[in-house]
C-alpha cells in the first residue's frame, strides 16, 4: 500500500510554502518529514490528506496505491490521520468512537461490535467500550486514536507529531505500538516531527522541509 | 480541489440572507417612503407631493413627540452605558463573563413584561408608594404621575433597567478578550488609580468590541413602542408610538403623515448613530490629549461605587418588578396601602382565555427559532468552503438597527399585494428578521471555536459532509445550539410590532395582549399575561441548560460551562 507524492506544492495566496516535493513511501514503511516549526509541515499533510483550508491552493499529484486521489475530497481518499492530540470525539463513548471509523461494508450489529471489541483488546482497552473518552489516560487515548484510524482500513496514514504531547516513558512505548501496527498491516505512513528520536525509530526515509 | 458544491452553497446561503434579511427592509422602507411622499394609490393618492409632511407638521404634539423620543432614547442609552462602564471599572479585573451570569435572567425577560412589572412597582398605588404610605401613614395614593409622566422619566428608567444587563454581558464578553489584569498591574505600577487605568487603557480597547451592540441599544431606545406604550408619556407620546397610532387611526388618510413620521423616525436613528460616531472621533482626540498629559488623576473610587450601587439597585428594582407580576396575577383583594394582598386567588389562571395567546406565541417561537437555526447552521457550514464574508456578517445587524416602524408598514403593503398579509406566514417572516440575527450572533462564536481537527479526523475516517455535520458537529455543539435557540425564543416571544403590523391584529400573542391590557384597569389580568410572557424565555433557558446536561451526563468534556 504505497503513498506517492509528485511535485506537490502548496501556495497561500501568492506565497509558495515549500519547494515542489516528490516523495514515495512503500507499503509498511514509515517516512519522516522534519523541519523547524512554521515551515509548513502540517500544511503538507493537509494537502496530502485533502484537508487544506480555504485560501490555500495546491499543485501536483497525490497517489495512493497508484490511484490518483488529488481531485477527491478527504473522505474518499482513504488516508488516515493522527494528530498530537488523540481527538477522540467527546460526545461518543470509546467504543462508538472506534465504530465511527469502521467501514459501512461490515454489516450486522454483532459483527461490528466484535470488530470494535477486538480492536479495543489489541490496544489494551478491554471492557472499556462504554467509557467516556475524557476519563482515559493519555496513553489509552493515543492507542484508541490509532485503533480508530486503523479500523477505517486506510491505504496510507499521516502522523502529525503524534508523540510530542506524551511524556518520555510513554513516547517510546507508543512509537513501537504505532510502528508495529502499521508495519504489520503494510500501511505506507508519513510522519511529521521535529524530534530526531522519532525519525530514528521510524527507520524510513527522512525528508527535510 | 474540492468539488463545485462549495461555491453553489455559498451563493445559495448569501442569496437567502440577502433576500430574507435585506430585501424586506429595503422594500419596506421604499414602500413607506412612497406613502410618505404622497404615493398611496389605494386611497386615490397618486403623484408626488409634500402633503404628508405638511400633515405631519400640523399634528398636535409632533414636536413634543420628537423631543421626547430624543431625550428618552439618547438619555437612556447614555445613562445605561455610563452605569455599565462604571460597574465594570469598579470590578476592574474581576468583570469576567462568569461573574455576570446572574444578569442573564434579566436579559431573558421581554421588554413588555419588564415594563408592566415596573409600572406595577412605580405607579402611585404601586409597591414603592405603599412602602411610603406604610412609613408616612398615607391612606390615599399620592397624586403624581409616576408612570406615563410627561418627561418620559419612567420610560427612561424602564429602558435603562432592560438595556443595562445586555450592555454588561456584552462588555463582559468583550473584556474576556483583553488582558485586563496584566494591563491593570502595569498601569497601577506607574501610579494610576485602578479606575483611571480602566478608563485610559482598557476602555479604548473595549469600545470597538461593543460599538455595534451600543448602536443596537441606541436604535432600540429611540424607536421602542411596547415599553413606551406601557411606561411612556401618553399625550403626546414618543414619536414611534405616535406613528403607530396614526397608522392604525380610524381615518385612513392618517397613513400619509404616519408614513412621513416613520421616515422621520428612521432619520432620527441614522442621525443619532452618526452623532455617536462623531462623538467617538472627538472623544478619541480628547482622550489622547488627556492620556499624553500623563496626569494620574484623582481617585475615581466614589464615582465608580455610585455606579456599582446604581446597577445593583436597578437590578433589585427589576427583580421586584418581576415578582410584582406574579403577586398581582394571584392577588384577589389588594387595596391601598396594604403591602401584601389581603386575599389570594388562582381563578384568573384557571380561566382559559390566555391559552389561545399562549398557543400563538409558542407556535410562532417554535417555527421562527427552527428556521433561524437551520439558516444559521447552513451559513456557518458554508464557511468551510469560503473565507468569512465580513460585509455579509455586518448586514446581519441591519434589522436590529433600522427602526421597525420604518419598514413594517411598507412590508405589510408588499405582503398585502402578495396576498400573504395578516397570516402566520407574514408574522413568521417578520419575526425571523429579528430572531435570526440573535441566533446567528449566539451560535457563530462556539461554532468557529470547535477544533477543526476533529472534523478532519472524521473526514479521514471516511465520513462525508452530511455525516460530519449530523454525527459530529451538531451533537458536539448541542449546548451552544440550545442556548442560541433559547435566545431565539426570548426574542420571538418579545416581538410586539411585527406581530401587530404583519398579523393585522388577528394573531394575538402574550405580548400583544399584555401591551393592550396594560392600559386597562385590571392589574390581575395583565399580571397573568405578563407573567406568562416572562416565564416562557425562562423556561427556554432552563431547557437549554438541562437538555445538554442530561444528554451529555456521562461526557465530561462536554459538561463544562463553555456556552
Amino acid at each position: 500500500m504505497s503513498l506517492e507524492v509528485q511535485g506537490l506544492a502548496v501556495r497561500r495566496g501568492d506565497v509558495a510554502l515549500f519547494a515542489p516535493l516528490d516523495l514515495r513511501v512503500e507499503c509498511g514503511a514509515v517516512a519522516v518529514v522534519m523541519g523547524p516549526s512554521g515551515v509548513g509541515k502540517s500544511t503538507l499533510l493537509d494537502a496530502i490528506g485533502g484537508h487544506l483550508e480555504h485560501g490555500f491552493t495546491c499543485a501536483g499529484r497525490v497517489l495512493v496505491m497508484g490511484r490518483d486521489v488529488t481531485a477527491l475530497p478527504a473522505e474518499a481518499r482513504r488516508i488516515g490521520v493522527m494528530f498530537q492530540d488523540a481527538l477522540l470525539f467527546p460526545h461518543l463513548c470509546l467504543g462508538d468512537n472506534l465504530a465511527f471509523g469502521l467501514p459501512a461494508a461490515l454489516r450486522g450489529r454483532t459483527a461490528r461490535r466484535a470488530a470494535v471489541e477486538a480492536a479495543l483488546a489489541q490496544a489494551g482497552l478491554e471492557g472499556l467500550y462504554a467509557r467516556d473518552p475524557a476519563t482515559l489516560s493519555g496513553g489509552q487515548k493515543a492507542r484508541a486514536a490509532l485503533m480508530r484510524a486503523l479500523l477505517a482500513e486506510p491505504q496510507a496514514l499521516l502522523l502529525d507529531e503524534p508523540f510530542s504531547k506524551l511524556d518520555a516513558g510513554l513516547r517510546a512505548e507508543m512509537r513501537s505500538f504505532v510502528f508495529g501496527h502499521v508495519k504489520a498491516r503494510g500501511i505506507a505512513t508519513l510522519m511529521v516531527t521535529h524530534d530526531p528520536a522519532d525519525a530514528g525509530a521510524a527507520g524510513g526515509a527522512v525528508v527535510a522541509l | 480541489m474540492t468539488p463545485l458544491r462549495g461555491p453553489i452553497l455559498r451563493g445559495a446561503v448569501l442569496g437567502v440572507v440577502l433576500l430574507g434579511l435585506i430585501a424586506p427592509i429595503v422594500v419596506g422602507l421604499t414602500e413607506t417612503a412612497r406613502a410618505g411622499f404622497g404615493q398611496l394609490p389605494a386611497l386615490g393618492h397618486v403623484g408626488w407631493s409634500l402633503e404628508p409632511w405638511r400633515m405631519l407638521r400640523d399634528q398636535p404634539g409632533f414636536v413634543t413627540s420628537l423631543r421626547l423620543t430624543l431625550v428618552t432614547g439618547v438619555g437612556a442609552t447614555l445613562i445605561a452605558l455610563a452605569l455599565a462602564v462604571g460597574f465594570c471599572a469598579a470590578m476592574s479585573s474581576g468583570a469576567g463573563a462568569g461573574r455576570m451570569r446572574w444578569l442573564a435572567p434579566f436579559l431573558a425577560v421581554p421588554h413588555a413584561a419588564m415594563a408592566v412589572g415596573l409600572a406595577f412597582v412605580l405607579a402611585p398605588s404601586g409597591w414603592i408608594a405603599r412602602v411610603f404610605a406604610f412609613v408616612l401613614g398615607w391612606d390615599q395614593p399620592p397624586d403624581v404621575a409616576s408612570v406615563h409622566d410627561g418627561w418620559g422619566l419612567a420610560l427612561m428608567l424602564g429602558l435603562v433597567v432592560k438595556e443595562l444587563p445586555y450592555l454588561l454581558l456584552v462588555m463582559a464578553s468583550g473584556l474576556s478578550q483583553v488582558p485586563v489584569a496584566r494591563q491593570m498591574a502595569v498601569g497601577r505600577a506607574m501610579g494610576y488609580a485602578p479606575g483611571v487605568v480602566w478608563i485610559k487603557v482598557i476602555w479604548p480597547q473595549l469600545w470597538p468590541l461593543i460599538r455595534l451592540p451600543v448602536w443596537v441599544v441606541l436604535a432600540y431606545g429611540l424607536s421602542v413602542v411596547d415599553m413606551a406604550v406601557i411606561l411612556g408619556p401618553s399625550n403626546p407620546p414618543t414619536l414611534a408610538v405616535a406613528v403607530v397610532r396614526w397608522f392604525n387611526a380610524a381615518d385612513v388618510a392618517m397613513i400619509l403623515p404616519a408614513a412621513a413620521g416613520a421616515l422621520v423616525q428612521t432619520a432620527v436613528v441614522v442621525v443619532a448613530i452618526a452623532a455617536l460616531c462623531g462623538a467617538e472621533v472627538v472623544l478619541r482626540r480628547a482622550g489622547l490629549w488627556w492620556l499624553r498629559r500623563g496626569g494620574r488623576g484623582w481617585s475615581w473610587g466614589p464615582g465608580l461605587r455610585v455606579a456599582q450601587g446604581g446597577v445593583v439597585g436597578l437590578m433589585a428594582l427589576a427583580a421586584l418588578a418581576l415578582l410584582s407580576l406574579l403577586v398581582w396575577s394571584l392577588a384577589w383583594r389588594w387595596s391601598f396601602p396594604m403591602l401584601w394582598p389581603e386575599g389570594w386567588s388562582g381563578a384568573l389562571w384557571m380561566r382559559a382565555d390566555w391559552r389561545m395567546a399562549m398557543l400563538h406565541t409558542l407556535v410562532l417561537a417554535a417555527v421562527t427559532v427552527v428556521l433561524a437555526l437551520v439558516l444559521a447552521i447552513c451559513w456557518l457550514e458554508a464557511e468551510e468552503d469560503r473565507a468569512r464574508a465580513p460585509w455579509a456578517e455586518a448586514l446581519i445587524y441591519l434589522p436590529l438597527l433600522v427602526p421597525q416602524i420604518g419598514f413594517l408598514y411598507g412590508l405589510n403593503v408588499v405582503f398585502l399585494r402578495a396576498g400573504v398579509a395578516g397570516g402566520y406566514a407574514a408574522v413568521i417572516c417578520g419575526q425571523l428578521l429579528f430572531v435570526f440575527p440573535y441566533v446567528m450572533i449566539a451560535l457563530s462564536e462556539p461554532w468557529r471555536a470547535l477544533d477543526a481537527r476533529l472534523l478532519r479526523v472524521g473526514a479521514a475516517l471516511g465520513a462525508g459532509r452530511w455525516r460530519r455535520l449530523l454525527a459530529l458537529r451538531l451533537p458536539m455543539l448541542l449546548r451552544p445550539i440550545m442556548t442560541a435557540a433559547a435566545i431565539g425564543v426570548a426574542v420571538s416571544v418579545a416581538q410586539y410590532l411585527p406581530t401587530l403590523f404583519l398579523g393585522a391584529g388577528r394573531i394575538a400573542t402574550l405580548t400583544t395582549e399584555a401591551v393592550t391590557l396594560s392600559s386597562g384597569s385590571d392589574r390581575r389580568v395583565t399580571g397573568v399575561y405578563a407573567s406568562l410572557q416572562a416565564a416562557l424565555p425562562f423556561a427556554a433557558y432552563g431547557l437549554a441548560a438541562l437538555i445538554p446536561a442530561w444528554w451529555h451526563r456521562n461526557r465530561r468534556d462536554l459538561r463544562g460551562g463553555t456556552a
